[in-house]
């Protein structure tokens, strides 16, 4: 693996109004990495991604894609650099008026020439991956939860996109579906090259798939740590991400 | 221009029961799927082919599109049963394939659609319709109940949610209310103008305007105003609130939607609908005397007087019970349209659409009856 950097995270502060959720973030994401954001529940995660995808303007710094400034970019070619993501939100954000054939072919619809018959193939080649071949004709009210965030992710890699954001991909998956999903994400990154940000707390996946990662921190309001989740596990000498790592169940 | 999809497949047969496809160039979604005729065409004109492989030397770049086509491949294949040998496809595409086969689709899980005949899509029509009939009669009993549960005091709702309530469908309509019976009383004036000028009887607008703003027409448009903007309102938030299974965690935890979303809503609008009203009829008695003093040549005097002569208290109160009836009514419609919604955003604005459609229908129905009564009564 190339090891370019890919997202480049400079000096970044995050605000509602007047309140500050994160300050001073630095950090860089390589091609073809697996990146991991973690933290205890609203620290700013999910507004990390909010930044990154350009949903959020920061209030200070900027974020870099491939060298090219993000923030500083005139609208057209951000939307330009937006296309190339896929974004799984926390809630999924399935359209509820459209079946899951029509969440995932519309990023298809509007940005390629494909006919509707091959939309249809890709739709069930989409869904498979995601092990929902089968639930064309749905609507996203009529599956389970996490069925509904499987079906986002699909809606997410429809581009076959070359950055992908995901925000806790499985939480409310059984263990097996967990597990598929790790094999799906190191697939998308070695047969696709996507590079993947995402945020999850499960630590069997955190170790299993994370190539790097960032500990962000709730209390002094930045990170403490970037490194690969083995390595900040094994020789971090901060407290709170061993604890963090080992589910407090070791000191 | 060069189709960029030629080409990039070439068929050759190594063995007499072998197809080799070599796939070359760059296999990208943006440039459209590989079609699959011809490779049907070239499995099909050798009838004893047994063995598929492939020759992926020349490919540049692929991303689904090519996984894809293997899919399809795989699926012709396997109903004729030919091998497909995947060994030589690259590493992520056998990989993502397998993936992609390895959850099995489930037995139910695609729908059959079933095409009905006209009669039976009538009759269901039909029953939906009765359906949608008992619902709102189940509903309207259900309000009572609540009615009956707040007279005895053992409603339970907040009153920090009610008091929102009666401003956001009370002082908050104010503006729209002035404008528009304002402009009502002003367009009466002018209507009986014309014809009254005739005989030299312009005072007679003084009569008109007053008799219609207070006995009909301040009622009506308060009414149809807050159809609109209220029990639109209530449809959304109810709808939304439906969606997002906000109403089942009330229910879960023993707490009536009815008495803690629906009855603070029609209590709300039903008390602050007659106040409206009343505004609504001096705006609108308003908008006739600047016609009359303007345009008409009437004094300011002469025309209160007038007014004064004409409408009778029984005048004011006879629209007043109008709008409470409809204020009732509209929250009604809201309430029902919005605890009825699907499940969807669409579903949702539906909701919405057909509150307002309902409190139309519900008040002007209502509005003839009323009349009806009042001629009986002789009030
Ligand atoms: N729209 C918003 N307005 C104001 N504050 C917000 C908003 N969204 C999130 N926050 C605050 O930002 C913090 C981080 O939220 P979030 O990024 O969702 O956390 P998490 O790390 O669990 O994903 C929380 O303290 C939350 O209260
Ligand atoms: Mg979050």
């Amino acid at each position: 693996m190339d090891a370019k950097p890919h997202i480049a995270i400079q000096n970044l502060t995050m605000a509602y109004g007047d309140i500050v959720i994160q300050r001073d973030l630095d950090f860089t994401i390589q091609c073809g990495d697996i990146f991991i954001i973690m933290g205890a529940s609203g620290c700013g995660k999910s507004t990390l991604l909010r930044h990154l995808v350009g949903l959020k303007p920061p209030s200070r710094g900027d974020v870099e894609y491939a060298g090219e400034s993000f923030w500083n970019a005139d609208v057209q070619r951000r939307e330009g650099m937006m296309r190339r993501f896929g974004v799984l939100f926390q809630s999924g954000a399935l359209w509820s008026s459209m079946t899951l054939a029509e969440n995932i072919g519309l990023p298809l619809t509007e940005y390629t020439h494909l006919t509707r018959h091959d939309i249809r193939e890709i739709v069930a080649l989409k869904l498979a991956l995601v092990g929902l071949a089968g639930f064309e004709g749905y609507y996203p009210h009529e599956i389970s939860g996490g069925m509904q965030k499987r079906a986002g992710l699909a809606r997410a890699m429809a581009l076959d996109p070359e950055i992908l954001f995901f925000d806790e991909p499985s939480a409310g998956l059984d263990p097996i579906s967990s597990r598929h999903l790790d094999d799906l994400i190191l697939e998308l990154r070695d047969s696709l090259g996507a590079t993947i940000v995402m945020v999850t707390h499960e630590l069997p996946s955190i170790f299993a798939v994370g190539t790097n990662s960032v500990f962000l921190d709730v209390e002094t309001k930045t990170m403490l740590a970037v490194g690969a989740p083995r390595t900040l596990l094994e020789e971090s000498p901060n407290p709170q991400i061993r604890t963090f790592l080992t589910r407090g169940e070791t000191t | 221009m060069s189709n960029p999809r030629q080409n990039r497949i070439h068929f050759s047969y190594p063995n007499s029961d072998t197809l080799l496809l070599t796939l070359r160039g760059a296999w990208s979604l943006h440039d459209g799927l590989m079609t699959f005729t011809e490779t049907e065409k070239a499995i099909s004109v050798t009838p004893n082919i047994k063995k598929l492989t492939f020759d992926v030397q020349q490919i540049t770049h692929w991303d689904s599109s090519l996984v894809t086509f293997v899919l399809r491949i795989l699926s012709y294949c396997s109903s004729r049963h030919i091998d497909v040998d995947r060994t030589h496809l690259p590493d992520g595409v056998q990989r993502l394939v397998s993936l992609a086969t390895s959850v099995p689709e489930r037995q139910d899980a695609r729908r059959k659609v079933i095409h009905e005949a006209w009669l039976a899509r009538i009759g269901k029509k039909v029953v939906v319709t009765f359906e949608g009939g008992r619902e709102m009669v189940a509903f309207i009993g259900e309000a009572a109940q609540a009615f009956l549960a707040l007279l005895t005091g053992k409603a339970r709702f907040r009153r920090s949610d009610f008091l929102l309530i009666i401003q956001e469908c009370g002082a908050q309509a104010l503006p729209i209310v002035s404008l528009i019976s304002f402009l009502v009383g002003l367009i009466l004036a002018f209507v009986g103008a014309v014809q009254l000028q005739q005989f030299g009887a312009q005072i007679y607008v003084a009569n008109l305007v007053g008799l219609g703003m207070a006995r009909e027409m301040g009622a009506m448009m308060t009414g149809i105003i807050m159809g609109g903007r209220t029990g639109a309102s209530f449809a959304a938030q109810l709808g939304t609130m439906r969606v997002n299974q906000e109403i089942d965690a009330m229910t879960t935890l023993g707490l009536s939607p009815m008495e803690f979303l629906v009855l603070p809503r029609m209590l709300a609008l039903s008390l602050m609908m007659p106040l409206l009203c009343l505004y609504a009829d001096v705006l609108g008695i308003l908008g006739g005397m600047v016609v009359g003093v303007t345009m008409l040549d009437l004094g300011f005097i002469e025309y209160c007087h007038q007014t004064q002569a004409t409408l009778s208290l029984m005048d004011f109160f006879v629209g007043l019970v109008k709008s409470v009836v409809f204020g009732i009514l509209v929250a009604i419609a809201g309430c029902l349209r919005g605890m009825q919604s699907g499940n969807s955003s669409a579903a949702v604005g539906i909701a919405a659409t057909s509150a307002v459609v309902t409190s139309i229908v519900f008040i002007v129905v209502s509005d003839s009856i009323l009349t009806v009564i009042y001629d009986v009564l002789g009030v």
